[in-house]
């Protein structure tokens, strides 16, 4: 396991002291931490990977003085259950990230929106929260944070979504842009991260940008939480080193049948066995927001992506065009090549299509099912047809 | 200062203000992208995707119904990438869609049919994932809704809630069976809906129409047993052209006269009658309760409010339920027509009123709801049979086979065919307000308003709520409790604006004394039941089209109308007697919000 490092950043000790970290952080100004965020290179861990320091940045150079920080635990990616790891073990660690980046870009509230299958959660973390606010108060940060429960639809993790879910509406994304950082919940300007991507934020506090850049690779500073599932003996959640090869991955989590790795959940990609040794996990390669599922060859390819299909057809929103219909004809459509009513040539429309709902769909759930689609049916194209 | 930023569209370089949309920066080039979701009424959705266009740099296509222009950008419109992208789009929505075009209301109006041919996709592109089973909602006297024909563009829902502040429709479930649904998933006769028909005229197909009428009067015009009388409102006449090949704002009074005599309606008479009779009802109740309220201290409900639109009525029933004491008790025109077709019409002609079919030509849903409330019956009958829409008559007249445009004109039939200009301006915003105050300023001052060419103007135009003061001097003995008295009215279209006035009225802030309220956006002339599409551009025309009306009519206050004074000479005796409490007015009744 040498090309494998374990990591203890994110579970790892917070301080002896309550809300030190937060303490000594709030004596920074908001420059000072934003500078020590961008230097930091940390890239959000909910998915899509922007630039943290930049978003802070952005939202804090807003004019308008009502500004919002938003944790999204929405975690509702297949396959994907660090964050809940996260808030049952480190919670105060998640909090403190979000009043730090209160304090960085001038909000007085802040949301977590939590998934409503984590309803078990929250005596819990209510009950944290009443020390954060004691110590908030304490420390003179005057930044409250509340919890909103989700209600189950995968779509409401999507920032904008969840904004308009927030604020008590349909769970549908908006147009971008304006992007969260000019016109977020309640329309104002706001700052959206992953839980995980908080508590990074809180440990490069601790320990400065230089020791948190000695972590990854330049593309993927840090470390990362998986949750990892499928064909292997050590499903669980895993902090490992960003920049790892996929080969290195699955010597150390396979179980020595691996024939593909789905990386990022449904809406990521799937590796099969021959691109193992180029396929690099992060930024520079296939990213993650965390979900490894490995398939051994006693798996049908042809039922994981049936699977994905499924969830996606009832999860879209359904608002837009490509992704409502789109959905559904590539789950009839391979299931009618499968049948062997439509030829094996209807795959390759499928594949345009795929293309089509990747450029036009409206938000990023529409957009990555070719992700799966495209890298599934490509690699395994005679498990689709026979 | 607005910034000015420089972007090329199809190799025209252009300026435009930073955050103009890419659809409407091309429209100003003459560069046409096809849209679906896109209403120039609403907020933008940006949910069909089928403007997309592509933006150099970017990998992924912009929609640009919602996209702002960004300073150096380049766009091109029909590229192999978008032309690919937008057919594939448009196959997605017919592969979902029940496509029968054949029978269907909306054919040959239709965006979803024209962008398919446009592109002329390939039916056989992709499997059908239409959903079995969709019933069509008839339940509604006015609306029908049928999902199959829907593709989702939620134009409906927004204009329900943006335009029409009553959310009757609403998007429910999500994913495969995301569809257009009611509170609870009632029918639409359950569900909080004015029949403002203001959806349907949004409606880019045939998932929402009216409910149609006419098989049933073209049955009753062949019945030789029966006489079909129908009165046309003033909003028709400045529409129903652009059905039969005229241009927006075409007035075609006399050739629609002539098309229904030949159809074979018995007899072809003027709404406008019925609008003169409800300005001298309305005015008369309007002076009463200022006067019981200014002279002799009593308590009565002001500002008063006009009832002639009936979706703007079952609004205020629903969503203020305690405030119906300030509508006026007059019915609308085309009901007090048909009251008084089954009644001194029916003696008048000598013909038993059992045997007389009433029907009349609206630019609007709610007629049809509203004819079939049960205390429209104050001639022993259902007094008006059928409301037809606009649209309804327009394709009545295409099934007739007439050569509309070479037409002769004809006049009205008589009785009840005789009107005034007043009359005519009840088709657009302000327009009952300004006859309103042509009557009652003379009642109450002995002279005639003193606006120039008859046009109080703070009342016209389409903005949302307008207020007008009218300063009562010099008046006669009768009112001298009014001498000097600034009476403030108020104008609103659109029931969004409807709210704010009620909301006034409910705070006990309301500055005003009269205030005229319209369903619809713009008034009749832009109407749930009106030629599609609709929108303000076009609503100008229709309105410059009825002011001209106006203007062309030898009579232009409603108590001067020969007819008029006739009628109450000999049959209604005086205005708010009791023949008029009979058959001209009403009562109304408290909803629920939901
Ligand atoms: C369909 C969809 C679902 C998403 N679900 C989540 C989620 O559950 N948790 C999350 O942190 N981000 C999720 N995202 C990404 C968010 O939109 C957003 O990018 C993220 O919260 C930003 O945080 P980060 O910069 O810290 O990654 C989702 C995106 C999409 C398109
Ligand atoms: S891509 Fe899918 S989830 Fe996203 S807006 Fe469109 S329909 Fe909704
Ligand atoms: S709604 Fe349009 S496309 Fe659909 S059947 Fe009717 S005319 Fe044809
Ligand atoms: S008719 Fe009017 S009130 Fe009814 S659903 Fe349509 S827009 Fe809403
Ligand atoms: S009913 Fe009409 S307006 Fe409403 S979503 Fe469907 S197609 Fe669009
Ligand atoms: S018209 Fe632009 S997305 Fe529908």
């Amino acid at each position: 396991m040498e090309n494998l490092k374990r990591v203890d950043l994110i579970f790892g000790a917070y301080t002896n002291e309550k809300y030190k970290v937060l303490e000594s952080t709030l004596k920074k100004s908001s420059e000072q931490i934003i500078t020590e965020m961008i230097n930091s290179g940390l890239k959000g861990r909910g998915g899509a990977g922007f630039l943290t320091g930049l978003k802070w940045k952005f939202t804090a150079q807003e004019s308008e003085p009502t500004k919002y920080v938003v944790c999204n635990a929405d975690e509702g990616e297949p396959g994907t259950f660090k964050d809940r790891e996260i808030l049952t073990k480190v919670p105060r660690k998640v909090f403190s990230g979000m009043a730090i980046c209160g304090k960085a870009i001038g909000a007085k509230k802040g949301y977590m929106y939590l998934r409503g299958e984590y309803q078990y959660l929250l005596p819990d973390l209510m009950a944290e929260l009443d020390v954060y606010h004691e110590h908030a108060k304490r420390f003179n940060h005057d930044f409250t944070i509340e919890i909103r429960m989700g209600s189950g639809a995968y779509i409401c993790g999507e920032e904008s979504a969840l904004f308009e879910s927030i604020e008590g509406k349909r769970g549908e994304p908006r147009n971008k842009p304006p992007y969260p950082t000019v016109s977020g919940v309640f329309s104002k300007p706001t700052v959206i991260n992953n839980v995980e991507t908080f508590v990074n934020a809180v440990m490069i506090m601790k320990y400065g940008a230089e020791e948190f850049k000695k972590l990854g690779t330049s593309d993927s500073r840090g470390s990362k939480v998986f949750s990892i599932s499928g064909d292997t003996p050590k499903a669980g959640i895993h902090e490992l080193e960003l920049g790892m090869t996929l080969a290195d991955f699955v010597a150390e989590f396979g179980d020595g049948d691996t024939k593909a790795v789905q990386v990022g959940g449904a809406s990521g990609f799937c590796v099969p066995r021959k691109k193992f040794n180029e396929t690099i996990i992060g930024f520079e390669g296939v990213p993650t927001g965390g979900s490894m599922m490995l398939f051994n060859s006693s798996r049908s390819m042809y039922n994981v992506l049936h699977n994905y299909l499924d969830f996606f057809e009832e999860e879209s929103c359904g608002q837009c065009t490509p992704c409502r219909v789109g959905c559904q004809q590539l789950l009839k459509g391979i299931h009618a090549v499968k049948k062997g009513e439509k030829p094996s040539s209807y795959l390759n429309q499928l594949l345009q299509l795929s293309d089509t709902m990747k450029i036009t769909a409206k938000c990023g759930l529409g957009q990555s099912v070719a992700n799966s689609f495209s890298s599934i049916v490509e690699n395994f194209k005679e498990e689709m047809i026979y | 200062m607005a910034e000015i930023v420089k972007i090329n569209i199809d190799g025209i370089a252009l300026e435009v203000t930073k955050g103009t949309s890419i659809l409407d920066a091309a429209k100003s080039v003459n560069v046409k992208i096809p849209t679906l979701c896109y209403h120039e009424d609403l907020c933008v959705a940006g949910n069909c995707r089928v403007c997309v266009v592509e933006v150099e740099g970017r990998k992924n296509l912009v929609a640009s119904c919602a996209a702002p222009a960004e300073q150096g950008m380049v766009i091109k419109t029909t590229t192999p990438k978008v032309r690919r992208a937008r057919t594939d789009i448009i196959s997605l929505l017919v592969s979902e869609h029940n496509t029968q075009c054949t029978t269907c209301y909306r054919s040959t109006n239709c965006e979803l049919q024209s962008l398919a041919a446009e592109y002329n996709v390939d039916s056989e592109r992709y499997l059908s994932v239409l959903k079995p089973n969709i019933q069509v909602d008839k339940s509604s006297y006015s609306i029908e809704k049928d999902d199959s024909k829907c593709v989702r563009c939620q134009r409906c829902v927004r204009t329900c809630a943006e335009l029409q502040h009553v959310n009757a429709i609403t998007v429910a479930h999500k994913g495969r069976d995301m569809k257009i649904s009611t509170f609870m998933e009632l029918p639409m006769n359950e569900v909080v809906c004015v029949n403002c028909g203001q959806c349907v005229t949004h409606c880019p197909t045939g998932a929402l129409t009216e409910r149609r009428y006419y098989h049933e009067i073209w049955e009753a015009i062949g019945d030789p047993d029966k006489h079909v009388v129908i009165n046309t409102a003033p909003s028709v006449r400045v529409a129903l052209g652009e059905m039969l090949g005229y241009p927006v704002g075409t007035r075609v009074t006399g050739k629609m006269v002539t098309a229904l005599k030949k159809i074979g309606f018995d007899s072809v008479l003027d709404t406008d009658f019925t609008a003169d009779l409800t300005i001298i009802e309305e005015g008369h109740e309007f002076l009463q309760r200022v006067t019981k309220a200014l002279k002799h201290k009593e308590k009565v409900a002001l500002p008063m409010i006009t009832s002639c639109s009936p979706g703007w009525v079952k609004f205020i029933e629903h969503m203020y339920p305690d405030h119906l004491d300030h509508l006026s008790p007059c019915k609308s025109p085309h009901q007090m027509f048909g009251a008084l077709t089954k009644t001194f019409y029916a003696q008048k002609i000598g013909v038993d009123p059992s045997k007389i079919v009433s029907v009349a030509a609206m630019p609007c849903a709610a007629k049809k709801f509203e004819a079939n409330r049960p205390e429209m019956k104050s001639s022993g009958y259902q007094d008006v049979d059928a409301g037809l829409t606009t649209r309804e008559i327009g394709q009545m007249i295409k099934q007739s086979g007439l050569d509309f445009v070479n037409l002769p004109d004809s006049n009205y039939d008589s009785y009840m065919g005789e009107s005034s200009g007043a009359a005519v301006i009840f088709g657009a915003t302000g327009g009952v307000m300004e006859a309103a105050l042509r009557t009652v300023y003379e009642v109450v001052t002995g002279r005639e308003v003193p606006f120039k060419n008859l046009a109080i103007t703070p009342v016209r135009g389409l903005e949302g709520i307008k207020e007008a003061t009218i300063k009562l001097e010099n008046v006669v003995p009768e009112y001298s409790f009014l001498e000097g008295a600034e009476v403030k009215v108020a104008i609103a279209h659109g029931l969004k604006n409807a709210r704010v006035i009620m909301d006034q009225i409910k705070n006990g802030t309301s500055p005003y004394l009269f205030i005229e309220i319209m369903a619809c956006p713009g008034g009749c002339i832009g109407g749930g039941g009106q030629p599609i599409p609709t929108n303000d551009e076009i609503r100008k025309k229709r309105i410059a089209a009825i002011y001209a009306e106006d203007e062309g009519m030898p009579i232009r206050k409603s108590h001067e109308v020969p007819e008029i004074k006739k009628i109450y000479e000999t049959y209604l005796e005086k205005p708010l007697g009791h023949k008029s409490h009979e058959l001209l007015h009403t009562h109304y009744k408290k909803r629920n919000r939901y």
